[in-house]
């Protein structure tokens, strides 16, 4: 392998060390980045571990910590779920909402009603943009979100009805189904569409896109609207009762069942979070579910993770971190799990 | 085709209300929990007390603040914490107002299905915001 080195011609190895240099560096960055995030959760574990640690009689255990100490941490988890969310192209609130109730002392009403709000937030923020280029299309996703969002104001209502342990184990047995999703489901740049179906034609739900990398126009158009709108109920009661953003349902719907490219999926799916989240977080406002000592650092962390993450992202994208975000959710939906099981 | 390339009217229409009311909501979260900690305003829970209270399930948290749900925090406003629900109200209803900005638009271009449609969504949001909508106890 060395004589393979050196048999290079010169011109062309400082290229090559830089490349593996850069490698090691965005290797050793990630394994840094991955080893900080265990070590924040581990952290926040043993603060809940001291001879007053008992049990409340909601079930949450009482920390030691003094009170500025939790929105300090919070904001620099959401920080780091941030880079971890852009880098593993998933949205905060999936992380957030398992996250944060499995390892921080705030009922889990309270933080579904944050996660609820993270996942707004970043979706407004992204908004603009997405529909100015076309890539989110707002024909495609107004008569989706009427049903996801009359339906996430009845998740939200389900899930504040039901006991938080009820929620916990739900919740867990959710995060694990993801893992399985974006273990299993496979995606279709342009996926074929023969014949869009009546209702879509109806509904003139169809567009062309300019995609940039070949720059080609993409003529698209969907099928199977019906089952999408169907699917679209179970999605939104989901987001509503778990307070997670539903992109992890929303583009495999789009893009396999509906036969949306995977470009105008991801970007409709996430304008359709500002949609779908902000019936659901009214849900939350007006019932009282909304703390701003934990909304407030969150929405500022992970929006600050997020801009780090994108210019990460513009320098190298490791396939590697997709596997960090399934261990995070393994860990936090297992914790989920075992905290509703009372273990 | 090169017309079809460019987003449609309401979508422009909806994209530049939303970047705005995105970026004034945001800047007043920010500034209302700036005025928050340090404590200008005085919160009606002290925050050396949150930590009794975040723990617990919203309903006695309630019951035990005596926080009225709803909009009973637009009467709290002059309390610290309180004051932060103008932001989160803000980013939270921006896009009702996205879509009452595009409903005119909608029936200028004889697009009624959408129209109806985007009728039905402000009423389903309006809806949720309202607070007549309220979740049993548990």
């Amino acid at each position: 392998m060395e004589n393979d080195v050196s048999a290079m011609p010169k011109q062309r190895l400082p290229g090559l060390f830089s490349r593996l240099r850069q490698i090691r560096v965005s290797r050793t960055a990630l394994v840094c980045l991955f080893a900080l995030v265990l070590t924040v959760f581990m952290f926040i574990s043993m603060a809940f571990i001291s001879p007053e640690a008992v049990q409340a009689a909601s079930g949450s255990a009482r920390s030691v910590l003094p009170w500025w100490a939790w929105p300090l941490i919070l904001f620099i988890v959401t920080f780091l779920l941030g880079i971890v969310a852009v880098l593993g192209g998933v949205g905060g609130g999936v992380l957030f909402v398992p996250i944060v109730s499995g390892f921080f002392p705030f009922n889990i009403d309270f933080v579904r009603g944050a996660g609820l709000l993270v996942a707004l937030s970043g979706a407004l923020a992204a908004g603009p943009g997405l529909l100015r280029k076309g890539l989110a299309d707002l024909r495609l996703c107004m008569p989706l979100a009427i049903i996801a969002s009359a339906s996430s104001i009845v998740g939200a209502m389900i899930g504040l009805a039901l006991p938080a342990n009820v929620i916990q184990i739900s919740l867990g047995a959710t995060i694990l189904g993801i893992v399985l999703i974006m273990l299993m489901a496979k995606k279709s740049e342009y996926p074929e569409v023969k014949q869009a179906c009546a209702l879509s034609t109806a509904l003139r739900m169809n567009g062309i896109y300019h995609e940039a990398s070949t720059g080609q126009n993409i003529n698209w158009h969907v099928h199977r609207t019906a089952q999408g709108l169907a699917t679209f109920v179970i999605i939104g009661l989901m987001a509503g009762m778990f307070g997670l953003g539903a992109g992890w349902a929303n583009v495999p719907v789009l893009n396999l069942m509906m036969g949306a490219p995977l470009k105008v999926s991801v970007a409709t799916s996430k304008f359709l979070l500002s949609i779908t989240d902000t019936a659901a977080a009214w849900i939350y406002v007006n019932n009282g579910a909304v703390l701003p000592m934990v909304v407030v650092p969150s929405i500022i962390g992970i929006m600050l993770g997020s801009i780090v993450g994108v210019r990460i992202l513009a320098r190298t994208k490791p396939a590697a971190i997709r596997y960090i975000v399934i261990v995070l959710l393994i860990f936090a939906g297992g914790r989920s799990l075992l905290k509703g099981l009372g273990i | 085709m090169a017309d079809k390339l460019k987003a449609t009217e309401e979508q422009l229409a909806y994209a530049k209300l939303l970047d705005k009311g995105m970026k004034v909501g945001l800047l007043v979260l920010i500034i209302t929990f700036v005025i928050y900690l340090t404590g200008i305003l005085a919160p009606h829970i002290p925050v050396n007390d949150l930590p009794k209270y975040w723990v617990l399930p919203v309903y006695s948290y309630l019951e035990q603040t005596g926080i009225h749900p709803g909009w009973a925090w637009l009467g709290m406003l002059g309390k610290g914490d309180f004051l932060n629900f103008t932001g989160i109200a803000f980013l939270a209803a921006v896009t009702l107002v996205c879509y009452l900005r595009i409903i005119p638009i909608l029936f200028k271009n004889k697009d009624t299905i959408y129209g109806i449609i985007a009728i039905i969504e402000v009423l389903v949001l309006g809806l949720a915001a309202s607070g007549l909508l309220r979740a049993g106890g548990h």
